[in-house]
């Protein structure tokens, strides 16, 4: 993998938006670091990396999105936070900011169409937003999402703090990912100061991330099966999530793990005792999850409700490029662990399932196969795990640096530009999310509406790591 | 499905007995909890949950007292799905500039008597968060709490103990 940079005109960046449109490239996020804009886009193929930026005029700069629709929410969130405006732009609403007057949502044209409004509140204990559908009957016809009920404000409160203190937030872009973004951050601030961790540290970092996958695979392949109200698969995996959340605990002192990965390293080493209850947990999957992928796989009532339900088009994966399990559901062979790839995963055996089929049950089953990755992964990171440091000191110089690493649900990517006194200057996470909302909008069309909970939770996107 | 039923029988329950009751949050509850309210509800209590800003990892840790080693619902204490219906409300996240109104309709859609937890470091005084231009503050700078529960995010246990103090108040 090459990463390239490149200042560009006006012409350049209209000419990058239509190599995005025509499918050559694969956007991969699109920021502002005022007055510039930038955007980073992945040569599918090759699996290089291009980072543009145009510096806009009068707070300006040419529109990606109306050629190319993924860009069309990173282009309202930018004006919002940054005042910077898309020319040309098709829908010019707010984003992440929420001003009156009321929210004006798309239009849906056609006899006997009603809608249904849900959130930000919802009835179970998740994540705020709202949900507008569209619906003929049972069936939906469309559904669009309001999104930035949970905007904090992460991104302008790492500006001019430490690098320590920065990795606090970005720990906190999503709960649920933060071993992944801690990953991310430390990667991106280490390519920024052109270090590399320790080794010891880069397995410990990789120990952490397969714990945390395994415990969010745990918890979606059993929370999908209870929105199909299949209570069993939910008691038990929620046994297993359990137990996983319990190991990290002895491992690391910390269920979720949060704020152990630093730029530099890692904060602290993992606790000798925690490993024989690894261990442990490790048996107690490799017992117990076959028979639970068989109770999955052999239950009709529950097939009936997951297969060809919700179902995402490959053309549309690979549009948006969709990380994680739903574009890996729908044919979009692509994981940051591969490629770009990081250490210390290219000395390690594992394999990125794929399947086509891109509806709910295609989703379970990828879970299912990289919950079983994840194992042979952890067997392989406490064999080879090495002696040594823990976290190297960080100069205090400037640069700036970009890194994606595969969290759960798909790839973190961090950008961030350092201050010559080390300080950050400005940072961007773009969480997997971004790119995987909207195809929940086009994966629901056509199902009823009590199948929208099976269909949301087995995308299980962030609400806290796309609103900042 | 028959094997892991069966296998499930014979283990016996997983479930763990509670921790104590957490000694600070009993004295912070005294004020708030009378003898009234002790007798309308019993040993009961309903909780509508609020993500008024937070990561997520509060969230999922209050997911963690439903599991079969927790199993909330064997203290009388239950989530329900909507406010009408709650008791009391646990809140995390610092509260957000966009979910404020959120939070406050759900709280005044609630019947009195009712109590707010503010749970986890974000939710006591906006923690991390506090002074971002995004966040309105802490749950206490919206609404009156009853109730804090520390920590990032504060674990099962945790959670379990602050709640049972609550319980122990209201009934």
């Amino acid at each position: 993998m090459t990463l390239s940079h490149e200042t560009v005109n006006v012409d350049g960046w209209l000419e990058a938006g239509d190599r995005l449109a025509g499918g050559s490239l694969t956007l991969l996020g699109l920021w502002a670091d005022p007055p510039n804009v930038k955007m980073a886009m992945l040569d599918e193929a090759s699996g290089d990396i291009n980072i543009i930026t145009y510096a806009c005029r009068h707070g300006q700069y040419p529109a990606v999105g109306v050629k190319h629709p993924p860009a069309i929410r990173l282009e309202r969130a930018i004006r919002d936070l940054h005042k910077l405006d898309a020319i040309g732009a098709s829908d010019t609403r707010p984003w992440l900011k929420h001003t009156a007057p009321p929210y004006e949502f798309l239009a849906a044209e056609g006899e006997a169409l009603h809608q249904i409004a849900v959130g930000p509140v919802h009835a179970g204990i998740i994540e705020p937003g709202h949900f507008r559908f569209t619906a003929n009957g049972e069936f939906l016809v469309r559904l669009e999402a309001r999104l930035g009920y949970v905007h904090r404000g992460i991104e302008a409160s790492m500006v001019g703090v430490t690098l320590d203190r920065a990795a606090m937030f970005a720990a906190r872009g999503s709960g649920d990912s933060t071993v992944a973004y801690g990953l991310a951050f430390a990667l991106a601030a280490e390519t920024a100061l052109g270090i590399a961790a320790p080794r010891r540290a880069i397995y410990l970092r990789a120990l952490m991330a397969e714990l945390e996958r395994l415990a969010n695979h745990f918890g979606d392949i059993g929370a999908i099966c209870n929105d199909a109200s299949f209570s069993l698969m939910h008691a038990q995996c929620g046994i297993l999530r359990e137990l996983t959340l319990r190991a990290a605990e002895a491992c690391f002192s910390h269920r979720l793990m949060m704020d152990l990965i630093v730029p530099g390293g890692v904060a602290r080493d993992i606790n000798e005792d925690g490993v024989a209850q690894l261990r442990a947990l490790l048996a107690e999957v490799r017992r117990v999850f076959p028979h639970l992928t068989e109770l999955y796989d052999n239950t009709a009532s529950l097939q009936d409700r997951t297969v060809t339900t919700g179902s995402v088009k490959p053309e549309y994966a690979r549009q948006f490029g969709a990380g994680g399990f739903v574009g890996r559901a729908s044919g979009r062979d692509f994981d940051a662990r591969r490629r770009p790839g990081y250490a210390p995963y290219d000395a390690l055996k594992f394999d990125v399932p794929v399947l086509t089929a891109g509806d709910v049950n295609a989703r379970v089953w990828i879970r299912i196969r990289e919950v079983e990755q994840s194992l042979a992964l952890v067997e392989q990171i406490l064999a080879a795990l090495p002696q040594g440091d823990l976290r190297i000191d960080l100069p205090s110089r400037g640069g700036d640096g970009l890194a994606l690493a595969e969290a759960f649900r798909g790839d973190v990517l961090v950008w961030l530009r350092l201050a010559d006194d080390g300080s950050v200057a400005r940072c961007h996470l773009r969480d997997a999310s971004w790119f995987q909302w909207p195809l929940l909008e086009t994966a629901v069309e056509g199902n009823i509406v009590a199948d929208f909970p099976l269909c949301n939770k087995s995308f299980n996107c962030s609400y806290a790591g796309h609103d900042l | 499905m028959r094997k892991t039923m069966i296998e499930s029988l014979l283990r016996g329950p997983l479930t763990e007995p509670p921790p104590p009751v957490d000694a600070a949050a009993l004295e912070e509850l005294v004020q708030s909890v009378n003898r009234a309210a002790r007798a309308r509800l019993g040993r009961s209590l309903s909780i509508r949950h609020v993500d008024a800003g937070s990561c997520n990892g509060c969230e999922l840790e209050l997911h963690a007292l439903s599991n079969a080693f927790y199993d909330l619902e064997r203290f009388g204490l239950r989530f329900v799905a909507s406010p009408r219906h709650a008791d009391v409300l646990t809140v995390t996240g610092p509260v957000t500039q966009n979910m404020r109104e959120a939070l406050l309709r759900t709280y005044e859609a609630m019947p009195d008597p009712k109590w707010v937890v503010a749970i986890g470091g974000c939710a006591v005084d906006g923690g991390i968060f506090s002074g971002s231009a995004a966040v309105v503050g802490g749950v206490k700078d919206v609404l009156p709490v009853d109730l804090t529960i520390r920590g990032c995010p504060p674990n099962p246990r945790q959670l379990l103990a602050g709640l049972l103090a609550l319980l122990q108040k209201a009934s």
